[in-house]
């Protein structure tokens, strides 16, 4: 499913505002979740799971072509954890 | 920091897009419910410029009781995974850099 999709199934199962309004919700809600990510604050959403950052030190990587040394600095990354209920209902 | 909250997505809604407060709560609640209902369904979500959420098949391997020392087998099952997409991975870099 795409966000085109999503956005077209939400429209569909409620009949109070125009696909129009739908998406631009659905743009708000995402732009608001990358927002609050890239300030730290974890995002908790019950039933569904929550979204944090996970750090990850600082390494020495390598240039895979060239092999060489290059200094990577630690930087945070996006870590989903699925809630309880999610994740029963994905499992078989 | 207070975490952002389902409550939290829907008073932007109200306030920033003029929804009314049922309406706003029911368009948030959609939103998770599609992408689980998705998941559920085993088909992969891909939200560009936010990442994908990614089913993956785990097989079945020996673990241990944690607290007895104990083995025993953990079953096969399926697992949602979230693959973040670039632009919200170089969003959360920025923070790093900026503190």
């Amino acid at each position: 499913m795409t966000k085109s999709e999503l956005i077209e199934k939400i429209s569909y199962n409620q009949d109070q505002l125009p696909p129009k309004d739908v998406e631009l919700a659905v743009r708000m809600i995402l732009d608001r979740m990358v927002n609050s990510l890239s300030n730290n604050e974890r995002i908790e959403i019950r039933g569904f799971g929550s979204f944090s950052l996970h750090y990850r030190a600082a390494r020495v990587g390598r240039n895979p072509k060239t092999g060489a040394a290059v200094d990577l600095t630690g930087k945070y990354v996006p870590h989903f954890k699925p809630g309880k209920e999610l994740r029963k209902r994905v499992d078989y | 920091m207070a975490a952002l909250t389902k409550a939290d997505l829907a008073e932007m809604l109200f306030d920033d897009l003029g929804l009314n407060k049922r309406e706003a709560r029911e368009i948030v609640e959609m939103f998770y419910a599609e992408i689980s209902e998705a998941l559920e369904k085993n088909d992969n979500v891909k939200i560009s410029g936010f990442g994908n959420f990614e089913l993956r098949d785990k097989k079945s391997r020996p673990g241990r009781n944690p607290k007895t020392g104990e083995e025993v087998a953990i079953s096969a099952r399926r697992v949602v995974t979230f693959k973040p997409g670039q632009k919200l991975r170089s969003r959360v870099e920025t923070y790093a850099r900026s503190e």
